[in-house]
């Protein structure tokens, strides 16, 4: 047969990925404006878009998607630069980590917005109750992950590495910490997603900036479009956010099978 | 002349609680082993099943450690591993995220060899193998026999004075072992390497050594040693050799001596 079926073309294989962003944006802009939704509530999709484009352009918003992705990075860097070398420590001391894991086990299962209102009255309601909870928040993931990974390193590689005569830094060097980088990966991703998440929620607690300030400050003056505004951006950050560190880890462990992307 | 000795090797598997009289049961898997490795010799080691055979190997290997006895290479006393023993695993152990180039050089990375000679070393060892277009391929790229290639190619490119391989074709299917058990012996027309071969294969250790030495079920020990005379000397078709009577006389004798063996390790395996 010489004609590609229908599920060969490309259109087919670029409306998979967006029929279903389509439907939904399409559904999205005719219910209000058929009267099948309220329209206060839901205001058509071109309505929330028009309204994101003008505050982009006064800038407005900018400022705040600056400020929360300054206190997003600054806690998840601070989370990285401790949890990661801890990991390290802790994967390959296993007598080490033996004795600290109940605790870690004990603070990793309160939440980080249970500890909020703590951060709050130790360190006041500026920058650095925020950048502490992301912090907080965002070290569980790389630390368990970086353990875990270090851990599971197939002993037959240790082995095989070792028959060449190489000594504990190089074998840490060459063989465990690259065989380590897909755990150490997957970490890294929900600790980036779980600081989006993080910052808007403190920032809705208490703050007078960032997007998180945004929704509830939206809310309260019943600024529907405004709102929605700040959730699309905040839907888009997440998104970009993911892009990017699924990009990184396919550079650095492409030698996987797969890797996946959510 | 001996390449390598191993004088009065001695080694007790450890299990169970461990309590301030020691742990609650020891195992004596090797007592008191003798075994010597002629210079470009290869010789097998087979065994019934939990004989202790793969851990003479580690040992000889530097891997695993020993409750009693010495190695010695060339009359020096060996503690741990080193580059002067090339190991081949049952499971290859190919760096994943590492190109079959890059999984060649490495021992050679270990050893203090620039770059470049380091590529065109392993280069030649892949040519070797047989692996001339795949250099630039994953581990998980290639089949089990391909990888098992790169491995000997990987064990031969830091030059080790002996080969050491613990069940290498044991993970093959059988059209893949057959093949690559010829390669081996090719590889070693070539290279004239001394080889130490661990296998529960009767027949793979007639076909490939030169001196079979058969170990006894637990406790491990040497029990004999078989020589086999087969024309390896030269390209020859792989039936001849398999149907020629020193072949045949060959199995016979090891599977004789280790029939014994192998019901007494039966037996064992039902103990507690």
């Amino acid at each position: 047969m010489s004609t590609a079926s229908f599920e060969e073309t490309a259109l087919f294989r670029v409306a998979k990925k967006w029929l279903g962003i389509a439907l939904f944006l399409a559904l999205w802009e005719t219910l209000p404006r058929l009267g099948l939704v309220n329209a206060t509530f839901l205001p058509p999709f071109s309505a929330v878009a028009g309204n994101l484009f003008s505050s982009l352009i006064s800038g407005e918003l900018e400022k705040h998607i600056f400020v929360s992705l300054s206190r997003s990075v600054t806690g998840f860097s601070l989370a990285l630069a401790v949890a990661l070398p801890l990991g390290f420590i802790l994967g390959w001391f296993r007598t080490f980590e033996q004795f600290v894991d109940p605790v870690i086990q004990l603070f990793r299962q309160t939440s980080a917005f249970a500890l909020f209102p703590l951060f709050i009255v130790i360190l006041g309601i500026g920058e650095v109750s925020k950048v502490a909870i992301i912090f907080y928040g965002a070290q569980w993931p790389i630390l368990l992950n970086t353990i875990s990974g270090v851990k599971n390193v197939d002993p037959l590689l240790v082995k095989s590495a070792r028959s060449m005569g190489l000594g504990r830094f190089d074998l840490f060097r060459k063989v465990i910490l690259p065989s380590s980088l897909p755990s150490i990966f997957t970490g890294l991703r929900l600790a980036a997603t779980l600081s989006i998440l993080i910052i808007v929620s403190a920032e809705m607690m208490g703050a007078s900036s960032g997007l998180g300030y945004v929704l509830t400050n939206s809310q309260y003056n019943f600024d529907i479009l405004r709102m929605y505004s700040a959730i699309v951006t905040l839907a888009l950050i997440g998104l970009g956010v993911n892009f990017l560190l699924v990009s990184l880890e396919r550079n650095l462990t492409g030698w996987k099978q797969e890797v996946t992307t959510y | 002349m001996s390449l390598i000795r191993a004088v009065g090797i001695r080694k007790v598997y450890r299990s169970g609680k461990r309590s301030a009289a020691g742990y609650a049961k020891e195992t004596l898997a090797l007592d008191n082993v003798d075994l010597e490795i002629r210079q470009g010799e290869v010789l097998a080691l087979v065994g019934p099943s939990g004989c202790g055979k793969s851990t003479l190997l580690d040992i000889i290997a530097g891997l695993a450690e020993r409750d009693g006895g010495e190695v010695y290479l060339d009359g020096k006393k060996l503690e741990g591993p080193g580059l002067d023993r090339g190991v081949v695993f049952q499971g290859y152990a190919l760096f994943p995220w590492k190109t079959v180039l890059e999984n060649v050089a490495f021992g050679l990375e270990s050893k203090g060899v620039a770059k470049k000679e380091r590529e065109e070393i392993a280069r030649r060892h892949i040519d070797l193998v047989g692996l001339t277009k795949f250099e630039d391929r994953y581990p998980h790229e290639l089949s089990g026999g391909m990888k098992q290639r790169v491995a000997i190619a990987r064990a031969l490119a830091f030059d080790p004075r002996i080969l050491l391989m613990d069940e290498p074709f044991g993970a093959l299917d059988a059209q893949t072992r057959e093949r690559l058990q010829l390669e081996l012996l090719r590889i070693k027309r070539d290279t004239g390497k001394t080889i130490l071969f661990v296998t529960h294969s009767i027949d793979e250790a007639v076909l490939l050594a030169d001196r079979i030495a058969i170990m006894t079920s637990r406790p491990g020990t040497i029990k004999a040693i078989v020589d086999v005379r087969l024309p390896r000397d030269r390209e020859i078709a792989e039936e001849l050799l398999r149907s020629s009577g020193s072949f045949i006389q060959a199995r016979d004798q090891v599977w004789n001596s280790l029939k014994v063996e192998v019901e007494k390790a039966a037996e064992l395996e039902y103990q507690i």
